[in-house]
């Protein structure tokens, strides 16, 4: 089966065309993006608003929960079958997976920064947009990555389903090898998809080192 | 003007944190609010600023009811020093100083400019300037926090016990530098203490609160110290209160000895004080050594002006190994001594004037 998988990886013609690695990692890191961005959009206003305010707590975590009990492949099947196949469906299920981590990071790093820092901000005549952008978001900076790796990571490796509704990406390697019971290639899949996965998070580990240098320790 | 037309606060959970406060703050004037921790003055000072809302009655500036003027314009012409300082984790030393300038709308080199120089009043090392606030220590942090307030130069000037984690010596330079820029600016300074000598040192008025909120008396120092309007306020001043009162006491009427002149090494010879004490004068630095040629001389000590108080005055002579203490003319030149038997008029006056 190794020995599958690494034959499959030096044939010359598995790196060219629609069907090349190349070409499925484009689509799979695309879709990833889209479904990242989209949350994002989402994500991070509600959770600066709700960090900020407070208000909402509670429907927060519990709309959280909900949706990381969704199962992914269910939802975009039914997503398949509500909208027809195209990009939509599987990016709509990417964002719902990835919304819950990047809303957690956010607002808990907004609501983590000292309130007497927010105070100080507050009473020496900040308004509240610039208490948000140049006092509570670079400090909750940490935390915000922290949540958009963890939503990358998922997205990566559930963006493998895409490819159950005809949509490419890595998983059509693996989708692909299961119906002809080529091994090899369902290995090459996971392989590829794994290793995308650590990649990027070496990348956003390292990232997250460089925004936030240890002076962000609170003072005293 | 800053007027409080009764007002009161409480908190949810039923805290009385002001009660039916009354006050008139004179513009370009110190005042001070003193009392007990948790005796409602963070809760009073931060109702000018709109960071708290009273639940009943006005604050007034110039007439203006604080709470029709939009919040962030107010707080712009209102420096404010916190109680912990509040500085931004996330910024250097200067653009913490320099945030408000930003916020007024000059650019960024403007602003560093301008916090450089607050930086210096507040008596912090330039080298300081490119640090995190973490990367200090507490009194440091606090100068920051009060070179911050003064970096926009405002009108109206709130700090929350600023000196509270600076040593004794640095916050003597401190308040002297507070003193000197309301003399000359004539900023409108409202600051809180807990510490009773501090705001006797400190205030044009004193505002003395009790806890749950009372004004108990808002008198000038003297009166403060000399006519107690309640028994808090009493024992809040017993302690040192005699000697305390001479600081409002001038050396007016004081008589005083000549001094001889020196002899070639500079030395100025006083047999009369007995053990043949001789005073050697240091011009630059304002200071006396006392020897009695055989074995003391003294640290130097500081040679009194006329307009130095008569607690100073007593002081410089107990303090004196000779029992006499060199006085200066209007000009700075120093002419003559005294010593407590010619303190002793003014003494006695001062007591029966107080009593
Ligand atoms: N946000 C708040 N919610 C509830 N109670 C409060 C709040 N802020 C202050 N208090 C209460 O109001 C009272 C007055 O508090 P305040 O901070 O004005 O005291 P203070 O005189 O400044 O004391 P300290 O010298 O300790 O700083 C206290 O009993 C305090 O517990
Ligand atoms: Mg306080």
């Amino acid at each position: 089966m190794i020995n599958d998988m690494l034959s499959y990886l030096g044939d010359a013609a598995n790196w060219t065309g629609t069907a090349g690695i190349p070409a499925r990692l484009g689509e799979h890191l695309w879709y990833s993006f889209l479904a990242v961005l989209a949350a994002s959009i989402i994500a991070v206003p509600l959770g600066v608003f709700i960090g900020h305010t407070g208000v909402g707590k509670v429907i927060l975590v519990s709309a959280s929960n909900v949706l990381r009990a969704l199962p992914s492949l269910g939802i975009m099947t039914l997503l398949v079958l509500l909208m027809g196949v195209g990009l939509l469906p599987p990016v709509i299920a990417l964002v719902l997976i990835a919304v819950p981590p990047i809303l957690a990071g956010v607002y808990a790093g907004v609501a983590n920064v000292e309130p007497a820092v927010v105070d100080a901000a507050r009473a020496i005549g900040m308004k509240d947009s610039r208490i948000i952008l140049q006092v509570e978001l670079p400090l909750a900076l940490p935390l915000i990555l922290g949540g958009l790796r963890g939503a990358i990571l998922q997205v990566i490796a559930t963006a493998t389903i895409a490819a159950y509704v005809n949509l490419g990406g890595l998983g059509r390697y693996i989708f692909d090898g299961l119906a002809l019971y080529d091994y090899g290639q369902v290995l090459v899949g996971a392989v590829l998809v794994t290793a995308l996965a650590l990649v990027l998070d070496g990348l956003l580990a390292l990232l997250a080192r460089v925004l936030s240098p240890d002076r962000r320790l609170v003072s005293r | 003007m800053i007027t409080f037309e009764s007002v009161s606060k409480s908190y949810p959970g039923g805290t009385r944190a002001v009660d039916e406060l009354n006050l008139e703050i004179a513009t370009g004037s110190f005042t001070v609010l003193v009392g007990p921790s948790g005796c409602g003055k963070t809760t009073s000072m931060r109702m000018i600023n709109r960071m708290v809302t009273p639940s009943s009655g006005r604050v007034l500036i110039d007439g203006q009811d604080v709470s029709g003027i939009r919040a962030v314009t107010l707080r712009l012409g209102i420096g404010y020093v916190l109680q912990n300082a509040g500085l931004f984790p996330h910024r250097t030393v200067l653009d913490n100083v320099g945030t408000v300038q930003r916020l007024l709308g000059l650019n960024k080199a403007q602003a560093r400019a301008k916090a450089y120089e607050a930086l210096e009043r507040v008596g912090l090392d330039a080298s300081l300037a490119l640090r995190y606030p973490a990367q200090l220590s507490g009194g440091q942090q606090q100068r920051v926090g009060v070179a911050r307030a003064l970096a926009a130069d405002p009108p109206i000037l709130l700090m929350d016990e600023p000196f509270s984690a600076v040593d004794p010596i640095v916050r003597l330079e401190l308040q002297q530098e507070v003193q000197r820029l309301q003399a000359e600016i004539k900023k409108t300074i409202v600051m809180v203490t807990h510490d009773i000598d501090e705001a006797l040192t400190l205030g044009d008025k004193i505002a003395v609160l009790a806890p749950g909120g009372v004004l108990q008396q808002y008198a000038d120092p003297l009166s403060i110290l000399t006519r107690p309007a309640t028994n808090f306020v009493s024992s809040l001043v017993s302690k040192d209160r005699g000697f305390r009162a001479l600081s409002f006491e001038s050396l007016t009427g004081l008589s005083t000895t000549e001094l001889p002149a020196p002899d070639t090494a500079g030395r100025i010879h006083l047999p009369t004080l007995g053990n043949g004490f001789s005073a050697e004068i240091n011009h630059d630095a304002a200071t006396v050594c006392w020897s009695d040629g055989v074995t003391v001389r003294s640290a130097p000590q500081p040679i009194i002006r006329p307009g130095d108080s008569l607690r100073t005055g007593l002081d410089a002579v107990l303090a004196s190994p000779s029992s006499a203490a060199l006085l200066a003319d209007h000009d700075g030149n120093i002419g003559s001594y005294f010593t407590l038997a010619d303190l002793q008029p003014l003494l006695s006056k001062a007591t029966r004037v107080s009593s």
